[in-house]
């Protein structure tokens, strides 16, 4: 092994060492970039630089994925083998990387300068298969022999609405296109009791899975006593078959940062973190730039600022109380709600976290009126949606569209099936969804509709399966995804997302044993009923759906079994 | 002087001091709660939902070890959700781990009619005995992550942060920084750890060597320091740990 550079460490570390244990992933970050892995002194170094007990830097090193203390190759090249790349492409695409270098996936080469890794869901779904190699998304084709450098994933936007996207696929993302502020100026004019009072009137809810009313979320960290308050935008996207707050960071990041200030204002909080996830390394430039556009324009940097944060690989770092524990500096474990972010949030202080999709929202809703952001949409889920659609359509992308399109009316916006082919059954919310069949497709694309269907709105999903597609083999790879994203910290969810897996490793390769699907509905219902956070609790929703849909699903024999 | 709520748990009306938890106010009705990772001298942190109970109006089971009974309360113990939580918990428990120094746990899969044979061909944690100490042994392969030695090491009671974690998920175990041995960490062998321990998974090393075994005159190390003592003396021992420090 080389010399530890430990002056180079102290030097990576450097911006970080007064931010104390709020600064560990930063560092850590930092340090591993010298050596592509974080040796024992290394990681030694910087626990005793930012004093923090060694056994909770192994603790975080341990927890998230893209951390590693032992070597790893210098060039990663990570290959989604998730539920929409893996039968799409990516499975190959992970066993031709490993054959060109000679390796086995995680297995750096001997010289050490590359690895081949499988990942979870990178969010370039409407790109399938993808890649990310070290820090550029990739599409099959794009992947040359020498491409290191490819360029970041192009932007397919479609749909019958431009209001969240207008911007997006314009190639631009400079201040000087986007214009002034407009929404923040008279957020500034009206005062913080006045926006609240229109977000709530907007109607807008959260558009990260859980559907909360945005006003109330608000105004509830508004009136909390304690003091500074935070806002925090939660760009964890990490849904399997979710890429809608990628396109919106990359294509639009000042109307981010626009609902970010504007959120600030509202609640009155001084300090404002972006949880970028680490698998959307190309968008943290594009981040940077506009901070410091808005810094330059005096929208930032006076009395209020924005810090982004890089994740480290944990999808359960999207859920709120697990991202303030990360960004503390801590491992990604959820915490016992109540209490809730907004009197007891990031480092214990009342906190707005919004989701990049919500928070874009806000400066259409400020700028036009929340009686113009109403007159799309429906009575109850006023406003638009994006939908993010990939699978077996036609046309894969990111879709806008009013609230009250019917399912099978966004398929058909997507071009429908491929020739020849019929849908077999949809995947919607993402992971943590539940599928449709083909006899749901008029069911309307509303939090009302879709709560009577059974089907949950969740990240804007829907994954098309065509009737050539092993359903079993779909549920393993969710199955997988969860057993790989459980944070271990409740019995129900860190056994049960396991036993499940178990359960649909044998389904996927025939080998069912008498008694799986009570099994399975147990471990499913055990999940969902007593697990600690959303992660457990929608573990299984999927997999119940399909049983619920599919009744002979595991006994059936490989593939088309929810043919009509 | 705090005020009492009133509740009812299991049709029985329940009187409990305000900020009472259900299973505080479960045990004032002589309802017995089952629980594995609750433990009157660590931070609760609602792990193990062994304790999950019914509560009306909540869409999801409550863990009673950390909710607070409130003035009006419904709840309920026993129902067909609760009884199917704590079974499969458990059939999954004996799935995954030796649980045979856990006579409490053997005793609750009899009382809920758990099957320990439920999920066979299951992937089991399993790991080797790690004796690296004068004083505990360490066998994971027992240890089904209740947190409480993690927590006594850290802010619950001796703030020495020798123990965090490897892993995630159903990977996870207890480890040291880069699992180094328990002599190079800032392990003070307090010994609370082992205290709390309730499956054995820690253990006092003389109460390993005499399961194994080894009769108590052959293991002098328990008696040393005290005749050492007796005698004024402090010079260290062959069998004396090694200053952590």
């Amino acid at each position: 092994m080389s010399e530890i550079p430990l002056a180079a460490v102290d030097a990576a570390i450097l911006p970080y060492v007064h931010l104390g244990r709020s600064g560990l992933l930063p560092a850590l970050h930092a340090a591993q970039a010298i050596e592509g892995w974080l040796p024992e002194p290394t990681a030694a170094h910087v626990a005793k630089a930012l004093r923090i007990p060694l056994a909770d830097v192994h603790g975080v090193i341990e927890f998230y994925s893209l951390f590693y203390n032992e070597p790893a190759g210098r060039n990663i090249h990570r290959v989604c083998t998730d539920i929409v790349c893996g039968p799409r492409g990516g499975d190959h695409l992970l066993d031709e990387a490993c054959r060109k270098l000679g390796v086995r996936p995680n297995q750096p080469t001997a010289d050490g300068e590359a690895m081949v890794e499988a990942s979870p869901c990178l969010g370039l779904c409407e790109h399938a298969p993808a890649s990310l190699v070290n820090v550029a998304a990739a599409s099959a084709e794009a992947l040359g022999p020498d491409r290191t450098e490819a360029p970041r994933p192009a932007s397919i936007v479609g749909g019958s609405t431009r209001l969240l996207t207008a911007r997006c696929g314009s190639g631009t993302t400079s201040l000087g296109a986007y214009g002034k502020y407009l929404g923040l100026e008279r957020a500034l004019t009206i005062g913080p009791g006045e926006v609240i009072t229109e977000v709530k009137r907007s109607g807008l809810v959260g558009r990260g899975g859980a559907a909360f009313p945005t006003g109330v979320k608000w105004e509830g960290a508004a009136s909390a006593p304690d003091r500074p308050k935070y806002v925090v935008c939660n760009a964890d996207e990490s849904e399997p078959g979710t890429f809608k707050d990628r396109v919106l960071l990359l294509d639009d990041p000042h109307l981010v940062l626009e609902g970010i200030c504007i959120a600030a204002h509202a609640i009155g909080a001084e300090r404002a973190y972006i949880y970028l996830r680490c698998e959307y390394p190309y968008i943290l430039p594009v981040l940077e730039s506009a901070l410091a556009e808005a810094r330059a324009s005096g929208y930032l940097g006076r009395d209020f600022d924005i810090e982004i944060r890089l994740g480290a690989g944990a999808y359960i770092c999207g859920e709120e109380t697990a991202l303030f524990e990360s960004i503390e500096g801590k491992r990604g474990y959820p915490r016992i709600k109540p209490p809730f972010p907004t009197t007891y949030g990031l480092f214990g202080k009342p906190t707005v976290i919004n989701n990049v999709e919500t928070l874009c929202n806000i400066p259409l809703i400020l700028r036009h009126g929340s009686d113009e952001y109403r007159r799309l949409g429906t009575e109850k889920s006023p406003g638009s949606k994006l939908f993010c659609l990939s699978g077996d359509v036609q046309r894969a992308g990111l879709y806008e569209v009013p609230f009250g399109l019917t399912l099978g009316e966004l398929l058909d916006m997507a071009g429908g099936m491929k020739a020849g082919r019929e849908l077999q059954a949809v995947l919607v919310g993402g992971a943590a969804g539940a599928f449709a069949a083909p006899n749901q497709l008029d069911t309307r694309l509303t939090f009302e509709d879709m709560r009577q269907a059974g089907l949950p709105l969740g990240s804007g999903v829907v994954l098309a399966f065509d009737e050539t597609r092993d359903l079993r083999d779909v549920l393993r790879r969710l199955a997988n995804f969860f057993a790989h994203e459980s944070c271990g910290k409740c019995f129900p969810c860190q056994l049960g997302t396991q036993r499940q897996l178990e359960i649909l490793d044998r389904a996927a390769s025939g080998q069912t044993r008498g008694g799986d699907a009570e099994r399975l509905q147990d471990v499913g219902w055990t999940m969902t009923d007593a697990s600690l956070c959303g992660l457990g609790q929608t573990a299984a929703t999927a997999v119940l759906s399909a049983l619920q849909l599919w009744p002979d699903l595991l006994s059936a024999a490989p593939g088309g079994v929810g043919r009509a | 002087m705090t005020e009492d709520v009133h509740l009812t748990i299991d049709g029985n009306e329940v009187m409990a001091p305000e900020g009472s938890t259900l299973m505080e106010a479960a045990g004032l009705a002589g309802i017995v709660t089952p629980t594995i990772c609750y433990h009157p001298a660590t931070t609760s942190n609602g792990l193990c939902r062994l304790c999950v109970v019914e509560v009306e109006g909540q869409r999801l089971l409550q863990p009673a070890c950390i909710v607070r009974a409130s003035e009006g309360q419904k709840v309920h113990t026993d129902t067909e959700r609760v009884q199917r939580s704590r079974r499969t918990i458990l059939e999954m428990l004996a799935a995954t781990m030796d649980l045979s120094e856990s006579p409490e746990i053997q005793q609750m899969i009899l009382d809920t009619g758990a099957d320990s044979s439920r999920f066979p061909d299951s992937v089991r944690r399993e790991s080797q005995l790690l004796d690296d100490n004068p004083m505990y042994v360490r066998d994971y392969s027992k240890c089904l992550l209740c947190w409480r030695c993690v927590q006594v090491c850290a802010e619950d009671a001796q703030y020495t942060f020798a123990l965090s974690f490897d892993g995630r998920g159903y990977r996870t175990q207890i480890g040291t920084f880069f699992d180094r041995p328990i002599p190079e960490t800032s392990c003070v062998l307090c010994g609370q750890c082992v205290a709390v321990c309730p499956t054995g998974a820690l253990l006092p090393k003389r109460e390993f060597l005499l399961q194994q075994g080894r009769r108590p005159d052959e293991l002098g190390a328990g008696t040393a320091g005290k005749r050492r003592r007796r005698a004024g003396r402090l010079e260290r021992g062959q069998d004396d740990p090694p200053n952590p420090r």
